[in-house]
């Protein structure tokens, strides 16, 4: 690295600095503050010291949610980032019609995230939704509301539709950016298809993969609006991820201890797994440099 | 570093105009064409599915199935774009987007040349601990948030929706950029600095053009954020700053869904967004990967 050291860079720093410290700094003690203390009402606070972080940990319906909330995130992992390669590597690579796959693409990532999950409610409804409608038709009994697998189904293919694009831009960018020499030594070499794949394609897309997958572990890991939507949480619990659990403890049962405990711990674990991603991600944009 | 990615630019735009098209098309197997069409059209259904449900008499969508509209109408259109407590939803949302926007972008651009030029105390940390708030989960902000803004007197404002976005935007926002300004050799810093530039002048008059398109795709990705969320800004709002999004919901009435009002409400948020990606067409694939290819 041969940047220079300069101590007065902070102060280039310091605006997002005062800004981050007001949106997230405050809150986030304002919930620790939360989770060591009970409340019987009348803005009264009485210490309760790690109690409810104990409770929290043994508490099924915390563990329930994250199961669920871990199933949910390796399937959309495993689904979502094989199809955005897959897709990426099929998109034409210029011309009109390239502009036209990125935009038609791009464009369910524009739409808010509750349109997203209406979008998918009309669709999947028998009486009214092509989808819903399409199968019942087809004699299979289809309703995302009461069944379970059939909520869990909806979900995820929603999740496939409104995401996967990010992915497969992300990976079409990679592919972008190798050099046409390379395909010229793989033909020399009359490598095979999939040697030229993974010698040459997957090595160069290792990068940006690698924000695809942090990103979309992140996002899914905090989704809440879209199965909201959708299911509400239902049918009983069978689609309530960490987000929509939380969301119903603290504001509609406005159980603050509870709640906030909940809340550092699933913060916590999201930093972590973060933070391992982000680790192998620098050290792999150091080794590019060097190289 | 900036050695490294000028090469790696340069190859890039060498490829780009010579025969790259031509002889990668060996590589591309025929089913090509099948299977971005079947991904395309598995994406288009469902948004092709509520176009044609906002065309049609509420009348039409529950008594018939009918894959396009027999009974033409735009009146769905009319109730929403003739009634301001509907369509003052769009303003409320493009009001607190495009203030995000300008904070995010502004307030990023200085930090993201710190941590892309220097090295200084705490500068590897406190990068990551900026990129944890692009982690957080908004729903563990969002009782906090309304705590905050109501005992500052800022809820139900833009002002308070867009701060409150800056949680995520500025991260994200810090890394694109610095992502772009490492691709901008230091040489023309030195040489703007040795020709007497200050540092102001010299952001704004010489490197700010250099780096033009990652701004564009900063901003780009703080309005696409900041326009879907939903969860903070209806925390934050009641009336006055309500936005779209969250108004959709009243289409629940006595007698049942407006299911026509509600698909019209629903294309009409897809609108801004797909214009706004057609502006950036050309650099979507670039700025998707961060600047970092």
């Amino acid at each position: 690295m041969d940047k220079t050291q300069n101590n007065r860079a902070w102060f280039l720093v310091l605006p997002v600095l005062i800004l981050v410290a007001f949106s997230a700094v405050i809150p986030l003690m304002t919930v620790v503050n939360y989770s060591v203390q009970d409340t019987f009402g009348n803005n009264q606070f009485f210490w309760a010291g790690l109690d409810w972080f104990r409770d929290m940990l043994h508490s099924d319906r915390m563990w329930n949610a994250l199961g669920r909330q871990a199933i949910f995130s390796a399937i959309i992992l495993v689904i979502e980032v094989p199809l955005g390669i897959l897709v990426a590597l099929h998109m034409p690579r210029r011309g009109f019609w390239a502009s036209f796959c990125l935009v038609v693409m791009a464009l369910p990532l524009l739409i808010p995230f509750n349109v997203v999950g209406t979008i998918w409610q009309i669709f999947g409804r028998v009486d009214i939704g092509l989808l819903g409608h399409t199968l019942a038709s087809l004699g299979i009994d289809y309703n995302y509301t009461s069944d379970p697998i059939d909520a869990w189904v909806t979900v995820i293919v929603m999740d496939v539709w409104h995401w996967t694009s990010l992915v497969a831009l992300l990976a079409y960018a990679g592919l972008q950016s190798i050099p046409e020499a390379y395909y010229q030594a793989a033909r020399i070499d009359q490598a095979s298809r999939w040697a030229v794949f993974r010698y040459i394609e997957l090595p160069k897309m290792q990068g940006v993969l690698l924000i695809a997958i942090l990103l979309r572990f992140m996002d899914s890991f905090m989704i809440y609006t879209e199965p909201f939507v959708v299911t509400g949480g239902g049918p009983g619990n069978t689609t309530t991820f960490l987000s929509i659990d939380l969301v119903k403890m603290a504001i509609g049962q406005f159980d603050l201890g509870p709640a906030a405990a909940f809340s550092i711990m699933y913060f916590l674990v999201i930093l972590l797994v973060s933070w391992v991603f982000y680790t192998v991600m620098t050290n792999l944009d150091r080794k590019d440099v060097t190289r | 570093m900036s050695d490294g990615s000028v090469t790696t630019a340069s190859a890039v735009d060498d490829t780009g105009t010579g025969t790259r098209g031509r002889s990668l098309s060996r590589f591309v197997p025929n089913g090509s064409v099948i299977v971005i069409g079947l991904y395309l059209l598995f994406l288009m259904l469902p948004i092709y599915w509520l176009v044609n449900m906002s065309l049609k008499t509420n009348s039409e969508i529950l008594g018939s199935f009918t894959l396009w509209p027999q009974d033409l109408t735009l009146g769905n259109y009319r109730t929403i774009l003739t009634d301001p407590s509907w369509y003052m939803g769009y303003v409320n949302s493009l009001i607190y987007v495009v203030m995000n926007t300008v904070i995010s972008v502004a307030v990023a651009l200085p930090a993201a040349y710190a941590f892309s030029r220097y090295s200084f105390l705490g500068d590897k940390h406190l990068f990551f601990w900026l990129l944890t708030n692009r982690m957080a989960p908004p729903a563990v902000f969002a009782l906090p948030f309304f705590q905050l803004y109501s005992s500052v007197g800022l809820f139900d404002t833009h002002i308070a929706v867009a701060l409150a976005h800056c949680l995520f935007n500025v991260p994200l926002a810090v890394w694109i950029l610095e992502g772009f300004m490492r691709g901008v050799p230091r040489e023309i810093d030195e040489t703007a600095y040795i020709d007497g530039y200050g540092f102001g002048h010299f952001f704004v008059k010489i490197f700010m053009p250099l780096i033009a398109s990652g701004i564009g795709v900063a901003a780009f990705f703080c309005f696409m954020f900041s326009w879907v969320e939903l969860l903070l800004s209806r925390t934050l709002t009641t009336v006055d700053a309500k936005p779209i999004a969250a108004i959709m919901t009243r289409t629940q009435g006595a007698s049942g869904i407006d299911w026509g009002v509600l698909a019209a409400a629903g294309v009409l948020t897809i609108v801004p967004g797909a214009l706004v990606i057609w502006f950036v067409r050309n650099y979507i694939a670039k700025g998707f990967a961060l600047g970092r290819v």
